[in-house]
């Protein structure tokens, strides 16, 4: 049991303030403002990765359609921003002024009246963390209750995800189709457009994405983490200890969805657009990608995974567009086969023993320690 | 009836012509079997009786296909596995099931009957009712010493202590132990042995065990099964001499 600290053990806490200054500080002085929205890009996956982290690295519960909750989370956003941006006097040359574009194409004359409520900010933000919560909860509950596990649910979730993707494709008139939610404009008024709202975008998503991974860390430090453990290691003992083992489960699903959910939102803000190439299934299983190769035990590990893996991905498949899934694929199997744990497994095992034994020598020769400050 | 209201006072745990059926198989087969407050029972009986099959009916792994198990009033066959801990019967799986990547320490904080629900594993916080209770039990399971030990590092025999612990800690009125000393020196049965005599003037214990000097060491009364029926019951000196479990048991 590490050293008790406030939320994370002293190393953890290096690791945070080195995180904190690179997402906060150091990216955004480096690069421009093009290159700094491309990284929170990235860095709305990482929500994603970090809500795996929870499900699978500490739960063992592997879903492949994470995709899912994100698409849901973005759909609600770009509903929002889509309607905002579809006032009678921008779309007067359409046949229903007032309707976004794509149903006016779909000789849709109304608005439907679930797209209604999404006029209100304040419905949209609860429906980002509500609506995918509940479908979490839904294919949970069905799942879990009847002890569904392991490669079923995996394959479960997947089919999903393959089916929530077509659902979207073909009501074309009231999701955009495959095409998506497009030509989002302004937030209340807000353009997010412009370079100076991109830079307000990114540090939100960064503090979100920071506030997030707190948030994690104290379910992960609570008895209900270390339940989860027990849960990966032996259900049944957890079971026959008194534990409803189902509800933990749909739970952290839940909790996992949520937090995909609010990248899902960031991602439509940022990149200005949702669509259903994000929710199906090569998606879902690239997210649980970014986690393995990060280490899907380590929070932290999640988000420099998203980052990196997502970074490789822009540049290699600029260059050579029809390798990258190949390269994506050799990637995943490299990391289950020689890295289980990914970054943060070789973090452990080879960095910081190194650094361990470079203070060691340094701290060494320094000659007659005063023990009055060491105290 | 109220006969049957009367006898199952008597008893803490009374099975009735419980029969269990896989695809034509009847692993336990018509069974009646009643425990007593405080008592030790020791059930032995040769490989395939449905010695571990009554335990997994009783903790509710395993659903019945006719019959009655009553516990402490309750009917234990209608209720979920979890809800059974919750009325206080505990149950030690045949291998040590214990939580390999978490501290001894850990491994009885979670077996604490507090904080069950998922929001009171949120909520849950290490005080100091905890703490006293999780090293008063690791010192009746000898492992006082290794309160921070990862789990996946103790000895056999230690793993097998430590699940004992998990159950303690809950303060069931029944436990229900399954070969509790396999894979035990002889050191460690003669300590497993005073363990479960100093816990049973709170509780009543079922165990299974082929160990036949262990089972004289601490049983109060022994029921033999045989094919999923109780072939014979009562003291060890009794059940010793017995012709029949001689023949299908202990003969060789």
């Amino acid at each position: 049991m590490p050293a008790a600290g406030f939320l994370f053990s002293k190393k953890e806490w290096l690791y945070f303030t080195i995180l904190a200054a690179l997402l906060l500080v150091v990216m955004p002085l480096a690069v421009d403002v093009f290159r700094l929205n491309l990284i929170g890009k990235y860095l709305t996956y990482a929500f994603v990765a970090i809500g795996l982290v929870l499900l699978w690295g500490g739960g063992g519960i592997l879903s492949l359609g994470q995709g899912i909750f994100f698409g849901l989370g973005g759909y609600c956003m770009a509903m929002f921003l889509k309607l905002e941006a579809s006032t009678p006097a921008a779309t007067k040359i359409q046949s229903t002024p007032g309707i976004p574009d794509f149903m006016d194409w779909n000789q849709i004359t109304a608005l439907p009246s679930w797209w209604q409520p999404f006029y209100s900010l304040t419905f949209t933000i609860v429906a980002i963390i509500l609506v995918p919560s509940f479908f979490a909860f839904v294919i949970g509950a069905a799942m879990f209750k009847r002890r569904v596990g392991g490669v079923y649910f995996a394959i479960i979730t997947q089919a999903v995800a393959a089916i929530l993707t077509i659902l979207i494709i073909g009501q074309q008139g009231y999701t955009g189709g495959v095409n998506g939610i497009t030509d989002l404009r302004t937030l209340h008024g807000w353009d997010i457009r412009t370079d100076s709202a991109k830079l307000i975008l990114y540090f939100v998503n960064a503090l979100l994405l920071i506030g997030v991974l707190l948030l994690a860390q104290s379910v992960r430090i609570s008895k209900f983490g270390r339940l989860l453990i027990a849960m990966r290691d032996r259900e049944d003992r957890v079971r026959f200890s008194g534990y409803d083992v189902a509800n933990f489960k749909i739970f952290i699903f839940c909790l996992a969805a949520a937090i995909s959910a609010i990248g899902g939102a960031m991602f439509t803000l940022q990149v200005g657009f949702m669509s259903p190439s994000f929710v199906g299934i090569v998606p879902s299983i690239e997210m649980v990608i970014f986690a393995a190769v990060g280490g899907r035990l380590s929070l932290f590990g999640a988000i420099y995974g998203a980052l990196l893996v997502n970074a490789a991905k822009t540049t290699f498949s600029e260059s050579f567009p029809e390798l990258w899934l190949f390269a994506m694929g050799g990637l995943f199997i490299a990391v289950v086969m020689a890295f289980p744990f990914g970054l943060a497994g070789v973090v452990k095992d080879h960095v910081e023993p190194f650094f361990a034994k470079a203070l060691a020598r340094f701290s060494k020769p320094s000659p007659e320690p005063q023990p009055q400050a060491a105290e | 009836m109220q006969v049957n209201e009367q006898l199952s006072k008597d008893f803490i745990l009374s099975i009735d012509s419980l029969t269990v059926s896989f695809d034509g198989f009847k692993a336990v087969n018509d069974l009646s079997l009643y425990v007593d407050e405080n008592e030790i029972r020791v059930i032995i009986g040769p490989n395939g009786a449905g010695k571990t099959t009554v335990l997994d009916l009783i903790c509710g792994r395993t659903k019945a296909t006719s019959g009655s198990i009553r516990f402490d009033g309750l009917e234990l066959t209608k209720m979920r596995e979890h809800e059974i801990v919750h009325a206080g019967v505990g149950r030690k799986f045949q291998n040590p099931s214990i939580y390999e990547d978490l501290t001894v320490f850990e491994n009885l904080e979670l077996s604490f009957p507090k904080g069950r629900s998922v929001f009171g594993a949120l909520t849950f916080r290490r005080d100091r009712e905890v703490i006293e209770r999780v090293e008063e039990v690791a010192e009746m399971i000898f492992l006082k010493d290794h309160l921070h030990t990862d789990a996946a590092i103790l000895s056999h025999g230690q793993k097998q202590w430590l699940e004992i612990g998990m159950l303690l800690i809950q303060k069931p009125r029944l436990l229900m132990l399954d070969e509790p000393v396999a894979g035990m020196s002889v050191a460690e049965r003669i300590k497993t042995a005073e363990l479960l005599n100093t816990i049973t003037r709170n509780q009543s214990v079922i165990v299974i065990e082929h160990d036949m000097k262990f089972v004289e060491d601490i049983a109060h009364r022994v029921t033999v099964l045989h094919q999923g029926k109780v072939l014979s019951e009562g003291s060890m000196e009794r059940v010793k001499h017995d012709p029949r479990v001689v023949e299908v048991y202990l003969g060789h």
